[in-house]
């Protein structure tokens, strides 16, 4: 339960606010971070924290495309292909990203690592191709330091690659891993 | 190059620390107002200096707070950190680079209109930015310049910041208001507005203004109206940060005076567009604003708000895509229509429908499907919108459609030639209309 594992935190952020109803997007946040996306017992905690209907609360998180209403890829990989973005190469390249994770638009990769979409302009148009990666900014990106990144959150995860059996027959990427 | 007046964190790197800040002047306009002013004389010497909001408005920054109705016991200011805009990306680096600038701004409009707290609305991709924000006031709060009896004035004023979650109509005021109570994110019918009773946050009389417009008033404290006034021209004075996006060698966020010249902008400052392109257009205001051919007479029109406007588009918040000759441009319009189309908040009819169907036709056009009676569709179903929509957003969608439609209508026939062409069993390959499309 929210209520109990995070009642400091909930405290301070009913603080900010002279009505209870502006901690909305900040519980959803703290639900999501908690159980990795908005689950139906979650609408029902933050009701009851506000004192509202549990409807109200899942209109609010149905607005908002940074709350997700249903898993996701532990990485949750956001890709701008806005106008600024696509004028500088950023279609091709969220192409390339799904291929090379063998995934599809909006898709999640079967072993559940990775969820990639497509988003709107994030507010860095001059640092294409750009993406966030669990709200993280990842900028200035080519599939070199793509396939990096996903090596390095592969690890992080202790989740090597699918084809990791194949590739370690090279000695080199053995002893990097 | 002169020093910044804004994006002092390229002359100071680490500005945005507060002991760095308060090293190099900060917080002495704020407590130059608390000791020395009046809430009237900051509001008058705002007013002179002719500050415009630089959300994209150019509303007067000081008749806006002077609107504020003096007897209210409770009053806000909400600064707007939404930045959404397509091709916008200023805010971001005030808020990453010279945090303090703006919360010293803030604070000082709030002392203007004797508020009582100040909400700093950030988009919620600004996560960790908000995250480090929040540090930013702690520190501020520490020192005594945020909270009870600031400077041992009798005035206190809390600062918070708050996250959005992914919706570009939050930028606007309304809807901002309506998401930071909990509330669907979605325009409020005016009057009242924000600045009255009943209009403004919590229903309390409200200024909001944008980030960069705020951090331009420490500076207009320390230095006065009339040196203010020394910067651009008289109708839209002061510095702004222009962003330069899309095909340009040098994309990026540029603080330079109002009143240089879409050439200086462009070809000194942002080094020209890549491989000596040809450039085609111009969009002054990201997807918002109506798009300009880049002819010689755009090219030497200066960067002000009554300028652009003249020349028929808006100096919006000066979010400028650069687009070569390789671009259709009826593939532009597409883009910035599956933008409108993702982000209209769904509340009235004619904004709904009119994106959903605009996109549709976009997508028949762009397949090689289209014929030239939809080009007639696309333009009539702008027609039904304008001037029937509830808020802005309405109004801005329509402009990628008319305006793509009306100076580039040549790339429109491209697409639909092209798909007559396809028909007909002896064409040979794809146009390049076609190619182009499938390359993006
Ligand atoms: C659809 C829409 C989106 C907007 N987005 C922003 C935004 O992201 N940031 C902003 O400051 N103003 C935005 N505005 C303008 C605000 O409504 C408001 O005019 C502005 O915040 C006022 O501040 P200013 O007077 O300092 O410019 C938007 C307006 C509309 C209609
Ligand atoms: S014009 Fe569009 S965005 Fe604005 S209120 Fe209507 S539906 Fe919502
Ligand atoms: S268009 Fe991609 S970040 Fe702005």
């Amino acid at each position: 339960m929210l209520k109990e594992k995070y009642a400091d935190r909930i405290a301070a952020i009913f603080a900010k606010y002279p009505d209870k109803r502006s901690a909305m997007m900040p519980l959803l946040y703290l639900a999501q971070e908690e159980y990795g996306y908005v689950t139906p017992e979650a609408l029902g905690e933050i009701a009851a924290l506000i004192g509202v209907d549990p409807t109200q609360v899942r209109s609010i998180s149905g607005f908002y495309t940074m709350f997700r209403e249903e898993p996701k890829g532990k990485y949750w990989l956001q890709v701008c292909t806005d106008l600024p973005c696509a004028l500088r190469g950023a279609e091709q390249f969220y192409q390339e990203l799904l291929a090379e994770l063998d995934v599809e638009d909006g898709g999640t990769t079967a072993d559940g690592m990775f969820t990639v979409e497509r988003v709107m302009c994030l507010a860095a148009c001059d640092r294409a191709p750009v993406l966030q990666n669990n709200f993280h900014y990842h900028e200035n990106l080519d599939m070199d330091k793509m396939r990096a990144l996903i090596r390095q959150w592969r690890e992080e995860a202790g989740q090597p690659a699918p084809d990791a059996a194949a590739d370690s027959a090279d000695p080199d990427d053995s002893a990097a891993g | 190059m002169a020093e910044h007046i804004l994006l002092r964190d390229l002359d100071i790197p680490d500005i945005r620390r507060f002991e760095v800040y308060t090293r190099h002047g900060g917080y002495e306009a704020l407590r130059k107002v608390v000791t020395t002013m009046t809430p009237d004389d900051v509001i008058n010497e705002v007013k002179k200096s002719n500050l415009r909001g630089r959300g994209g408005a150019g509303f007067p920054t000081g008749v806006k707070w002077s609107f504020i109705p003096r007897q209210e016991p409770i009053k806000y200011v909400v600064v707007n950190a939404d930045e959404s805009e397509p091709g916008t990306f200023k805010d971001r680096q005030i808020l990453e680079g010279n945090p303090h600038q703006l919360i010293e701004g803030a604070l000082i409009a709030a002392y203007a209109i004797q508020a009582t707290a100040i909400y700093i609305y950030c988009r919620g991709e600004f996560w960790d930015l908000t995250h480090a924000l929040d540090r930013h006031i702690e520190d501020a709060r520490q020192a005594g310049f945020v909270g009870e009896n600031i400077l041992d004035s009798g005035w206190s004023c809390e600062v918070h910041t708050h996250l959005g979650a992914g919706a570009y109509i939050c930028g606007e005021e309304s809807a901002l208001l309506n998401s930071l109570q909990g509330l669907l994110g979605q325009p409020r019918v005016r009057p009242p507005f924000p600045a009255q009773k009943g209009g403004g946050l919590y229903y309390e009389a409200t200024v909001v203004n944008n980030v960069e417009t705020l951090t331009n008033v420490p500076w207009i404290i320390n230095n006065g109206a009339d040196a203010y006034l020394q910067i651009g021209t008289p109708e839209s004075p002061g510095p702004k940060i222009y962003c330069l996006s899309g095909h340009i060698n040098r994309p990026g966020n540029y603080e330079l005076p109002l009143g240089i010249t879409f050439r200086e902008l462009i070809y000194e400052h942002g080094g020209g567009i890549p491989d000596d392109r040809k450039l085609k257009a111009i969009l002054p205001s990201g997807a918002s604003g109506p798009v300009l051919p880049a002819t010689d007479a755009v090219l030497d029109t200066p960067l002000t708000y009554e300028a652009v406007a003249k020349i028929g588009s808006t100096l919006g918040s000066a979010s400028i895509i650069l687009i070569d000759e390789t671009v259709n441009m009826a593939w532009a319009g597409s883009k910035m229509t599956q933008f409108f189309a993702h982000e209209s908040c769904g509340k009235c009819t004619p904004c709904r429908e009119g994106t959903y169907w605009s996109r549709r036709r976009y997508d028949t056009l762009l397949a090689g499907r289209a014929a030239e009676k939809d080009i007639d569709i696309l333009s009539d179903v702008a027609g039904q919108m304008t001037g029937l929509t509830l808020c802005a957003l309405g109004e801005f969608a329509v402009n990628p459609v008319v305006w793509t439609i009306k100076h580039f209508r040549q790339d429109y026939l491209e697409y639909i030639q092209q798909a007559a062409a396809e028909e007909k069993p002896a064409a040979r390959g794809k146009g390049k209309a076609a190619r182009d499309a499938a390359a993006r």
